[in-house]
Formats: structure tokens, sequence, C-alpha cells
């Protein structure tokens, strides 16, 4: 069973990016449980989601050390994200930097050496914004995102293709299936680079 | 497909033939009804409040047809008094109810548990632990409703509730016949001659349901190694099973009447009896009142929160994986009203009149947070008029602090009109504002009677809440928009400067996210530094870290204008 944990900020897409994954589970031919809270955090705070992916999947829930990978869809979130991932687990962080009121108010300061945190961790640092501005539109940076993770799942191409097609609105098909390939090739560059 | 615990509930009412659905929006079981909704042929509404949602889905049943009414658990209280003698009366048409609880309070103020209530009313409650389940055990509490002449209870959490899991829905119902409704006040008028028969009957009706569980409920046992055995259900049974792989599990599908019998048996098969329940201790003290001896796991298990696998391995002793250690000082990102919220203003001018604010349900309760920091109270839907007159009650007209209420459009036509009306009859004094923002945003912009849009899109009427408020007596009752700092300013200091005055305001402009309007964004041109803009706790305006001075996050400004006019420098420009 593999365990995946979406987090960011209410309003980013996690939503949308677990319903893909969900979907590309079951085309996969395995079972799945999806996991949100609604409700008062999406009002701008934090939110998480989290996949149970497997042949029998028990509980919706993950702890401290538990998360195959972590997909964190903003840095800070990505540091509150670093105990549930599992030793040797894989964090896919989007480069992106929401600052919560409590720092824009100058209540909390930011926290110290947060790149070097997660550089540390092993992060995969993906620049999901641009990448799809450049492929039609920054709202599909969700999906750029699982296009850079999508490696770590074991689905079958297809799989991920239907279930990108079938999720997002219909007009922005085209724009999320070039945002897809975006991460793909991104991980994958990324990837050679480090095995060089 | 895929669908998540409240879809499934509502697949569920409509294949076995619901025709009437009712509810009133609560996190976590809002969607139940919504998706029952977008069924063809079935009939929806938002009601008032749940005591309303409970009555009208009882009359229905009443009247032969098969009913959903949908609730959080916190509703459950509202409609304890229909539910408690439903139980008196019985249905005519199956009558089930979806209440979903809220462990770990992700998004209430309390986590109780609703076991108490099928076990005080007398009623069954069945615990689905995955969507498949609550699918089934919703078709399942039509036949039991009928058969056994009563309301049964279906209890989600919000890991069942908003958990998306397989589900093969079963062939709908045939169509049922038609029962003609025949009067008949020995069953449906509870006066006490007619209600001690019933009473009778209601305890004779869960001795034979107690009978049926033990022989036929959706209990399972799943043998494993004799020398644990748990007694579990909902989530939790997905817990156990992934954190005690090995363990001996009774799943129970039905927690209320406990199937005594079932839990003897198993209490014999197995070296020592373990009950795993979240925030709760209604399913151990039942399984010991049928004379099970539970044993503790070796550190108990929280007493409240959400259950995880890791905290019941941790509970009995098996090694959990280590995470990396969290660090220390990330900042907290707590939710936000959010950026252009046209009633965030409201809560600035009521801080700078210090007055004391009871609060409400809803968005606005956000308004407790800082920098805002504008909240005395918040218990429950209304008591925000009901507790600033108990307020005003005890401080008297003379304190130096005004009293002041504030409660959402929907959470005042939820109960909040009734607590007006008792502080109008009782000749209270007072500032009560209406925050009127046209939907029932927290739960995600439903419809209410002050907006008139219905579930289903009929066509509705829409109260005028100012004339509602007038006519039940308030001689001062205005409408002003929130957007524009003076006019909220001049009202609220005018309001709260008469104290032996009843004040009802009514701050009118839809929910940011009801219309979506953006317009040109602001930016700061020759910042001063003198902090007022971050007072407002709006999201898009931030402070640098190096200079001091405030600056807008233009993607995130919908260009609301409300900082525009809180600058004494003009520097707030587009």
């Amino acid at each position: 069973m593999k365990k995946i944990l979406l987090c960011g900020v209410g309003g980013q897409g996690t939503i949308l990016a677990a319903n893909i994954v969900a979907d590309a589970a079951v085309r996969s031919g395995q079972e799945v449980k999806v996991s949100e809270i609604h409700g008062m955090a999406q009002r701008g705070g934090a939110v998480s989601t989290m996949i149970a992916i497997g042949s029998d999947v028990a509980s919706m829930v993950i702890g401290d050390g538990e998360a195959d990978i972590a997909i964190a869809f903003e840095k800070i979130e990505a540091l509150r994200a670093l105990p549930s991932l599992r030793q040797g687990g894989t964090l896919v962080v989007n480069d992106e930097l929401i600052k919560p009121a409590s720092v824009l108010t100058g209540r909390a300061s930011m926290p110290d050496d947060m790149d070097g945190t997660l550089a540390s961790a092993g992060a995969l640092i993906v620049p999901a914004e641009a990448a799809a501005r450049e492929a039609g539109s920054p709202k599909a940076a969700n999906v750029v995102l699982l296009g850079a993770a999508s490696e770590l799942f074991g689905f079958p191409e297809d799989a991920w293709a239907e279930a990108v097609r079938a999720n997002v609105p219909p007009k922005t098909v085209d724009v999320n299936v070039r945002a897809f390939a975006a991460g793909q090739g991104f991980a994958s560059e990324h990837i050679q680079e480090a095995q060089r | 497909m895929l669908l998540s615990g409240n879809e499934a509930v509502a697949r569920a009412a409509a294949d076995a033939g619901a025709l009437i659905g009712t509810g009133y929006p609560g996190t976590p079981s809002t969607e139940t009804l919504e998706a029952f909704a977008a069924h063809e042929g079935v009939y929806a509404e938002w009601c008032t409040n749940e005591k309303v949602a409970l009555e009208v889905a009882l009359g229905a049943s009443a009247a032969g047809k098969r009913a959903l009414c949908t609730m959080k658990h916190v509703g459950v209280n509202v409609a304890a008094d229909p539910l408690f003698t439903a139980a008196y009366t019985g249905v005519g048409g199956g009558l089930v109810m979806l209440v979903a609880d809220d462990p770990g309070m992700h998004s209430s103020q309390n986590e109780q548990d609703s076991h108490y209530y099928a076990a005080a009313a007398h009623i069954p409650m069945l615990d689905p632990a995955d969507s498949q389940e609550a699918y089934d055990l919703t078709r399942m509490a039509y036949d039991l409703s009928e058969r056994f002449d009563v309301p049964v209870m279906v209890r989600s959490t919000v890991r069942i509730s908003h958990t998306k899991t397989l589900v093969e829905p079963s062939d709908p119902a045939a169509p049922r016949e038609e029962v003609s409704y025949e009067t008949d006040p020995s069953t449906w008028v509870m006066m006490p001659a007619f209600a001690k028969g019933r009473r009778i009957e209601q305890l004779e009706r869960i001795e034979r349901m107690r009978a049926w569980a033990n022989a036929e409920a959706p209990n399972e046992v799943i043998e494993g190694d004799p020398a644990r055995g748990i007694i579990c259900a909902g989530a939790a049974y997905q817990h156990v099973r992934e954190a005690l792989p090995d363990a001996s599990i009774l799943k129970l599908g039905m927690t209320h009447p406990l199937p005594d019998e079932t839990v003897r048996a198993f209490a014999q098969s197995v070296d020592e009896v373990y009950v795993v329940e979240e925030a709760s201790t209604y399913l151990i003290d039942a399984v010991r009142a049928v004379g099970v001896a539970v044993a503790e796991p070796p550190c108990a298990l929280p007493a409240h929160g959400e259950l995880s696998p890791n905290l019941i391995c941790a509970a009995f002793g098996v090694d959990v994986p280590e995470g990396a250690q969290a660090a220390s000082d990330i900042p907290p990102r707590p939710p936000a009203l959010c950026p252009g919220c046209p009633h965030r203003l409201v809560f600035k001018e009521l801080s700078r009149q210090k007055a004391i604010i009871c609060g409400d349900i809803g968005c606005y309760t956000l308004g407790a947070l800082p920098p805002l920091s504008a909240m005395d109270t918040c218990v429950d839907m209304g008591a925000s008029v009901s507790m600033a007159h108990g307020f005003e009650l005890a401080l008297g007209r003379e304190s130096t602090r005004p009293v002041v209420g504030i409660i959402g459009d929907s959470t005042f036509a939820h109960s909040g009109l009734s607590s007006l009306i008792s502080t109008v009859y009782n000749a209270g004094a007072g500032t009560i504002c209406i925050l009127d923002n046209r939907t029932t945003a927290m739960t995600g912009r439903q419809g209410n009677p002050f907006n008139g849009v219905q579930i289903q899109g009929r066509d509705a009427h829409e109260l005028d809440l100012e004339r509602v408020v007038a006519s039940i007596g308030v001689k001062c009752v205005r409408t002003i928009d929130p957007n524009d700092m003076e006019a909220v300013r001049a009202a609220i200091r005018e309001a709260v400067k008469e104290r032996d005055r009843l004040d009802v305001l009514i701050f009118k402009s839809p929910c940011v996210l009801l219309e979506r309007r953006i317009s040109e964004p602001y930016y700061i041109a020759s910042c001063t530094g003198c902090g007022v803009c971050l007072t407002l706790g709006c999201p898009a305006i931030g402070k640098r870290a190096d200079t001091g001075l405030s600056y807008i996050d233009t993607d995130m400004c919908i260009g609301c204008g409300q900082c525009e006019q809180y600058c004494r420098f003009n520097a707030i420009v587009r």
C-alpha cells in the first residue's frame, strides 16, 4: 500500500489534484481512499488531503512517518508535512511561498533556512507555476506537480492521461495535458542530472 | 465508482426510493443533501434548522413516503425534541437520519458522540466504515425503519463523510406501493394517554431489534490471533485493521442496540477484549454493560480527538515509524476571512468601540482571530443574540463596554430570530449586528430564507430581513453597506451609545465567493509604516520584514478598497 499526502493552502487546487490521483489509481485497477478536510480550514488555512492506494486499503489517515510521497503545493506547508514522510519517502515541492497572515502582519517570523531544510530532506523543488504559465495557465500548477511526481506512483501512462482529461474542466484539457507533461519532463531531467 | 461517504448515503437513499430529503447544512454532513437533491425524481429542501428538517421529514414519513434527513452532530441537539418523540410515534414510510460527527473538531465547536442520542432515544444506529458500507447500510436502514417502525440513524464521521472510496451500488428498489394515509391518533398524537402506550412499545421494540441484531445485524468477526480481540466500528475499524493486522476483530455495523450475545460470544473466543473508539466511551461502556470484562491496552488510547493507526499502535505497544522532527519555527496558518470579505470592517469598528462581542457559528467566527481579535464568545447557533442579552442583564446598562451580538443571515434564520424575539419580549437593550452575506458561506454557499435560493433551484420567497426584524418590534433597525468605513463607524458608534435601546444593524453585502467580482487591485505607493492597514487582517496585505513597510499582494487583492479608506496618508492607490 502507498500513502500520499497532498498539502497546501486553501484554494490551491489540492482537491482537484487528489481527484486525478484517485481516478488514475482506479484506472490502474487499484483500490483507493481519498480523505479531505472541508469547511473552516478552506478559508486560506493549511489544507491536506490524504490518499491511500493499494490492493487492500484500510485506514485513510496518514500518521507520522507513513507517507511514501508528499506533494506540497507551498514551501511552508512542505515543512509542516515533513514529519508525515516515511524514511526514504519522496517530497515534491512547488517552488511557491505563501506567507501566512501571522508572518504578513509581523506576529510570527519565517522559519530559519527553509530551503536548506527542504534540500536536506531531498525535496524535488518544482517551478510549477512558471511551467504552468508556459503550458497556458498558472492555475495548472497543481497538474504540473502531479506530472513531476507521477513516476513514483507506478501507474501506466494511459491511466494518468485519462484521469487528467476526465477530471479537469473541459475547456482546460489541453493546457492541463501540457502541464502534466511539463512536470514529467522536469522530474526526469532533474533525476538524470542527479544521476550524472 | 468513487463516492464520498456522504454521496454514498445520498445515492442509497435515492435508490431505496426515498422521495423527500431535508436538512440544514453543517460540515461534515452538507454534501449529503446536495448529492440527494441532484438525483432525479426526488424532492429536497434546506430547512431553517435541524428541528424543522426532522419534523418535515417525519411528516413526510407519517404520510407514507420514505424520507432522508441530514445534519451534523451538533444539529442533533437542535433536532432532539422531535427525535425523542419520533422514537415513540414510529414511522410511516422509512425515515433515515444521516448524522455526521466531527471527532477532532476540524470544523465544529465540540466533538460530541451521536451514539448517545441513539441510545437515549432508543433508536437503532448503523455505523458505516467506508463508502460502500455507507451505501449498503443506508439501504438496510430504510428496510429496518419500516420493519421495526422506527427512525434509523446512520452515523458518519468526518473520515467517512469526506473520504472517497469505491462503491458498487445495488439495483434500485422497486417503486413502493402507494400507502394511503389514515388518521391514527393513538400512534401519532403523543398526548400522555397515547404516549404511555407508545413508550411501552418503544422499549419492547428495542429488544426485538436486539434479537434481530444478534442474529442478522451487519456485524462481522474477523478472525485473527485470539490473544487480542478488538471491538470497534466505523472509521476506527479501518485504523485498527491497519495498526493490528493480526488481531481478532468484532466489527459492529450496528452499534445500537448492541448485539449482546454477539459481543459475549466474541469475548469468549478471545483471551482479552479491547474496545477502540474515537473521542468517546459509548462503546466501552455498552460492552461492559452486557457483562464483558474489557481490558486496557498497555498505554491508554487518547480520550479525545481523532484516532489514527499510529495512535493505536502506540497504545498497544507496536512500533510506529518515525517521521522527521517537525521544525519548531513553522509559522501557523489558521484560516482567515477572505481577501475582500465585505464584513471585515464591522469587526474592526467593533474593536475600536471596545465592545463585548458575542459571536456565533459561521465564517464570522474567524473575526475572533488576530489581528481583528473581535470576539468574546462563540457557543452555538443563535447564541450571539441570547448571550448578548444575558451579558447586558448581568453587566447593566452603565457598563463601560457596550454589548454587541454578531450573527450571519443563515444563522439568524436558524435560531437567532427566536432569540431576538425573546430579547424584544423582555425589553432587552444592546446592539445586534446581522452580517448578511446573502448565503450560508462557511458550509459552501447554500441557500437560506434570506437569499431566497432553494437547493433544487425552484422559485423561492426571499424574506426581507429589515422588515422581519422591524415586525417583531425592534424600533431601530437599519441596513448599512459594510464596505463603507464611514457608514459602518457611524452606525456602530450611534448604536452602542444608546444603552437603553435595542439596535439591529444589518450589514448587507454578498460573500466574495458568491459573485467573485474582482476589480483592479490596489498597491501601496508611499507607505509610512504606520501599520493601520495590517490591523484589518486582510490576507492580501503584508509587512516587509526588512523595511517594516506594508505592501499588497496584487494576486490576492480583489480591489475592495477597504484598506484604502483606513490609510490616513493616502498611500494605498490603484
